[in-house]
């Protein structure tokens, strides 16, 4: 192949020949308020029906990967905060998961309770606030935005007082976890999920029973079980399209074991359902939570033998994956016995799921193209890493 | 879960002539992966997929990894006739180590929940024959991963529908995630005014002027 065959090309939205049928080409983005970041779909309309629709990303690249292999182990650490800046604590337990994996370090028993209580409290602001944004691109503007943020506030400030930090947390370690609980802190966080049912019945009064959000959502966006799974869509996205599948209950990562808690699953696959598996996640969350904060035992939250400085891992390699709020996150690493990862590869869910949005899309109205992206519940900073 | 051995053998009984290789992987994590020949992958691949017992119908990630060329230098015994006797002699030889690309796969499987079942391939070379071919049409999953496979590294996909830069604009011509990749001294069109960045690029400019 010459090196000009190999030069990218631009292929049009739309064919010279499709012109003559009257069709429009939109640039939605990538400064339309509904996008969630800069992210554009060129999409060619024939009067309000969608007929194609190619995403274009790369507008918050950064090179993720790269950086990555270019610094130390340690210090990729903090960078995966802003990979989904919603979810930090996640991503630093799906980096930590996969160099544990790669150097066969154990994580003491304290740290795996610390881990699964800030995940699960990091998914039910993720999802709490999933749905806020997807019911102000539906015109609701402002009331259940609000009421997710005044729950996710809560949460934040929980975790600034348990990590320094409300978003950028930087807290797990590869063997543990960086700081111990701050005093009283446990009793905070019980306070705060006791109050979180409530929450969710406020939200389910305000939005499941009502008749704007069914007739928007239900039956739009549908998306089947088989294209799902095919694509590689993962999260509450290929639950609702009611595929049984969760690395919290396929992998046991962690301790997730020993909890009990069930897999929301949905029928249809469309919008709602994913508004509605969202609502059960974080129901099943707060079960977790209630079994894993009376439990949470003493000791010592960093495995002793692990070390943080000239951390250097033997030749190999691993893929570490999680069930983040968004769907699998993962971390392949190779190392060659340096103190660099050879290769420092993300698995972003957030850009995976989005290989159906044309799919999706097509033969709905463009107004349902603002809903149906919106239910996918993606970060760009994930996306475009 | 079958073991990656397992997994060999029963691809090479219902495929002979597939020519797969197991890459044995000596960290902690004992995640062992099979290489394909490029040739045979996409048949592999879907027999992965279709076979009821293994049926791996996800393929969570597809990534690249650049191998460079590497110059190693070895000691060789050569036998040589100084003054009509023989004499055995040690010499260092140079040689270059041909680099390539490689795609990696982690295939589960949603199905009887187990996994992971890696997949490797490699390009000939990193410059002129840097085909695969690829698996999209067996894992839709790999369509924005190939791409971006492609974007990045420059590993040319026969077979995917959409092959196109995803992550980089369109006008860009490198590949960045190469490990010989040299970052531009600028990437405005017209330098911007700092002085440390006119400085590096006028250097450029005079070695270029010089070489040429």
């Amino acid at each position: 192949m010459s090196a000009t065959a190999l030069k990218s090309y631009r292929p049009p939205v739309m064919d010279v020949a499709e012109e003559g049928d009257e069709l429009l080409e939109v640039a939605m983005g990538p400064h339309h308020p509904s996008t969630h970041g800069v992210f554009r779909m060129d999409v060619a309309l024939d009067g309000e029906r969608v007929v194609k629709l190619k995403p274009v990303f790369g507008y918050l690249h950064r090179n993720h990967e790269k950086i990555g292999e270019k610094s130390s182990y340690l210090a990729s650490m903090p960078y995966t905060d802003r990979l989904d800046y919603f979810c930090s604590l996640t991503n630093n337990w799906a980096y930590a998961l996969a160099v544990e994996k790669l150097a066969g370090i154990e994580v003491p028993e304290r740290a795996q309770y610390i881990r699964v209580i800030t995940a699960e409290l990091t998914r039910i602001q993720n999802h709490a606030s999933a749905i806020g944004f997807l019911m102000q691109e539906m015109g609701a503007s402002g009331t259940p935005l609000m009421y997710a943020f005044r729950e996710r506030e809560k949460i934040l400030d929980l975790f600034e007082e348990l990590t320094g930090s409300r978003m950028m947390c930087n807290y797990m370690r590869f063997g543990g976890c960086r700081v111990e609980l701050p005093t009283g802190w446990l009793d905070k966080v019980k306070i705060v999920v006791a109050g979180l049912p409530e929450f969710i019945d406020e939200i389910e009064a305000l939005l499941t029973g009502n008749e704007i959000l069914m007739a928007r959502a239900q039956g739009v966006g549908i998306l089947k079980p088989d294209l799902a799974v095919n694509a590689g869509i993962t999260g509450p996205m290929l639950r609702a399209s009611g595929v049984n599948y969760d690395i919290r209950k396929v992998d046991h990562y962690g301790i997730y074991d020993r909890f009990k808690f069930r897999v929301p699953l949905g029928d249809h696959g469309d919008i709602y359902d994913r508004y509605m598996i969202r609502v059960l996640e974080m129901r099943e969350s707060i079960k977790i939570l209630e079994q894993a904060l009376p439990e949470i035992p003493a000791g010592p939250i960093m495995d002793p033998k692990s070390k943080i400085r000239g951390f250097r891992p033997k030749a190999g390699e691993a893929y570490g994956r999680i069930e983040a709020p968004k769907g699998e996150l993962g971390f392949y690493l190779i190392s060659d016995g340096s103190g660099n990862p050879y290769r420092y590869r993300v698995r972003p869910p957030s850009l995976i799921n989005l290989t159906v949005l044309e799919d999706m899309c097509l033969g709905q109205n463009v107004a349902d193209v603002v809903l149906i992206f919106g239910s996918v519940d993606i970060v760009l900073g994930e996306v475009d890493r | 879960m079958k073991s990656a051995e397992e997994i060999l053998a029963a691809i090479k009984a219902a495929l002979p002539d597939a020519g797969v290789e197991l890459v044995l992987n000596p960290s902690p994590s004992a995640q062992h992966s099979l290489r394909l020949a490029p040739a045979t992958a996409v048949a592999v691949a879907s027999f992965l997929r279709e076979d009821a017992e293994l049926a791996l119908d996800y393929c969570s990630n597809a990534t690249g990894v650049d191998w460079p060329g590497k110059e190693v230098t070895e000691k060789v015994k050569v036998t040589k006739v100084v003054d009509g006797v023989e004499t055995m002699t040690e010499e260092t030889v140079k040689r270059v180590e041909p680099g390539c690309l490689e795609a990696v796969y982690h295939l589960f499987s949603m199905k009887h929940k187990h996994g992971p079942v890696i997949l490797r391939m490699r390009t000939v070379n990193r410059t002129d024959q840097v085909e695969l071919p690829s698996l999209t049409p067996v894992w839709r999953s790999a369509e924005f991963q190939e791409r971006e496979i492609f974007d990045l590294f420059g590993i040319v996909f026969t077979g995917h529908p959409d092959l196109r830069r995803i992550l980089m604009w369109d006008g860009f011509e490198d590949h960045p995630m190469r490990r010989d990749y040299v970052d531009p001294d600028d990437y405005e069109y017209e330098p911007t005014p700092h002085d440390e960045v006119l400085k590096r690029a006028e250097e450029h400019k005079t070695h270029a002027e010089v070489t040429t």
